[in-house]
């Protein structure tokens, strides 16, 4: 009796190395790892082309990291990197038309796959922020931008503040997860304009 | 509740009033849930699909009977709870809708192009045969709990794989699976996002789908709710029942180990 069972023991043992060792082969030579899989799983569509998507810059490699460090060296080094890459405009007039960056802030077209070339980009401030009161389809990942200048004042360090938060969001906050509409040319310099108008002109219904 | 009072402190009395058109908003979209909760249209899909399972096609006039999906050939029941897995068959993991690329091309004999041609439900054309297989197997385990043990070398890799995509920012908007589904009570405008960090969130998210879109008026599978995510990140083009996808269903599936699985249900 006793022996039946070693007998079937060992069958058993046996059968399970066997069935065990293809998969340790394929670990051991058939790895792919996260680049492997990526090349395979996606293609260039529409505006968006894989190779460039793929070249991921120093704060999106380091922001990727499963618990970045956003405290430490690097994330200064990085956050200052981004700082200098700031356009800021000589003739200081950030203020320009806030019915146009209404406009920007409602629309999320453009660099979607499905999107054409030439689609003019939105900045899709609404998708995470509440900014003028009367939209209550806002959502809810960034802070409230109602009454924005009206609680924060208009003086040149606010406006300058708010210029490098929409030009690069990465120079204040590293890992921040606002996109970086100047730095990424996502809108053009006229188009930030608009949304700091839509921010800060005390006209703006944002401010009323 | 003690985020919603720091909130209020802070913010004061607009605030205040501002918290409740949020509640009353999100209130409202639960009770359109629960409306359509009674008449659930992802019925007539799984009906579909079951047929669709036991109907010889192909080249080799097979039906899908002797398709194994993960818990021996032909059994259905309890089978969506435990995917994705390792099949010693192909030799990887799989997720159902790689698993019945798999099924499809070897048992009844189309061709991998064929098979994968047409995902996805387009408006006013047929449904698609795979959205009608998935919600029939999806809804066979209904009911259950999600099983993902990854007891398999190669399914703590995937695994492993599938936590770094979600984790990983590129593109025009230094987007990833991350700026969204790492934060409790959270929305893009009114849309609810699950917190993937968040095991009872997770649970419920992903125990959710398949599901019925009435925004589209089609059940969508998992492969479809990511590949509209990723466009949204401003991602490359998902392909269809590629591996990365496996990984990224692992990664979902291990974050909701445990939680009941409810779908197919409805969604916006």
């Amino acid at each position: 009796m006793f022996k039946g069972n070693l007998l079937i023991l060992t069958v058993l043992v046996g059968l399970s190395s066997w069935f065990n060792s293809p998969t340790v082969l394929a670990a051991e030579f058939n790895s792919p790892d996260l680049n492997d899989l990526l090349h395979g799983g996606l293609q260039s569509k529409g505006p968006v082309n894989f190779t460039k998507f793929f070249d991921q810059d120093s704060t999106q490699k380091f922001c990727s990291e499963l618990k970045p460090v956003v405290s430490g060296d690097e994330a200064k080094r990085l956050m200052s990197d981004n700082l200098k890459g700031i356009k800021f405009l000589e003739d200081g007039a950030y203020i320009g038309d806030w019915a146009r960056g209404e406009l920007i802030a409602q629309s999320g077209k453009g660099l979607r796959f499905n999107d054409l070339e030439n689609t003019k980009n939105g900045g899709n401030c609404y998708a995470c922020h509440q900014i003028q009161k009367e939209e209550l389809a806002h959502g809810t990942l960034g802070p409230s931008l109602y009454r924005y200048g009206e609680i924060r004042g208009y003086s040149d360090e606010v406006i300058r503040y708010t210029w490098t938060k929409i030009f690069n969001p990465q120079a204040l906050l590293i890992c921040s997860n606002m996109p970086r509409y100047g730095h990424n040319k996502i809108l053009s310099i006229s188009e930030m304009r608009d949304i700091m108008a839509l921010l800060l002109d005390p006209e703006s219904p944002v401010n009323q | 509740m003690f985020k919603w009072s720091v909130l209020i402190l802070i913010f004061g009395a607009f605030s205040f009033s501002q918290v409740f058109a949020d509640e009353d908003t999100t209130a409202g979209i639960q009770e359109y849930r629960d409306l359509l909760d009674d008449v659930n249209p992802a019925e007539l899909w799984i009906f579909s699909g079951e047929e669709l399972w036991y109907r010889k096609a192909g080249p080799k006039n097979a039906s899908l009977e002797t398709c194994d999906l993960g818990k021996g050939p032909g059994v259905t029941v309890g089978a969506y709870v435990e995917l994705p897995r390792f099949f010693f068959d192909a030799q990887k993991v799989m997720d159902l809708e790689q698993r019945l690329i798999y099924c499809r091309t070897l048992i009844q004999g189309f061709s991998r192009a064929d098979v994968i041609s047409y995902p996805f439900t387009k408006r006013g054309q047929e449904t698609s045969e795979i959205e009608m297989l998935v919600a029939y197997i999806a809804s066979e385990s209904r009911g259950l709990h999600m099983n993902i043990p990854l007891m398999r070398i190669e399914e703590k890799r995937v695994y492993e794989l599938g936590k770094q995509f979600f984790h990983f920012r590129a593109g025009s908007h230094d987007f990833g699976c991350i700026t969204c589904h790492s934060g409790d009570n959270q929305r893009i405008r009114l849309q609810e996002l699950p917190n993937f960090r968040n095991k009872d969130e997770a649970s419920k998210s992903y125990g959710s789908w398949p599901a019925y879109r009435v925004s589209a008026g089609e059940v969508r599978t998992m492969q479809h709710r990511l590949y509209d995510c990723l466009r949204q990140q401003r991602f490359p083009e998902p392909i269809y029942g590629s591996d990365l996808m496996t990984a990224l269903i692992m990664f979902l599936a291990k974050s909701a180990d445990g939680g009941l699985y409810e779908a197919p249900g409805i969604k916006r």
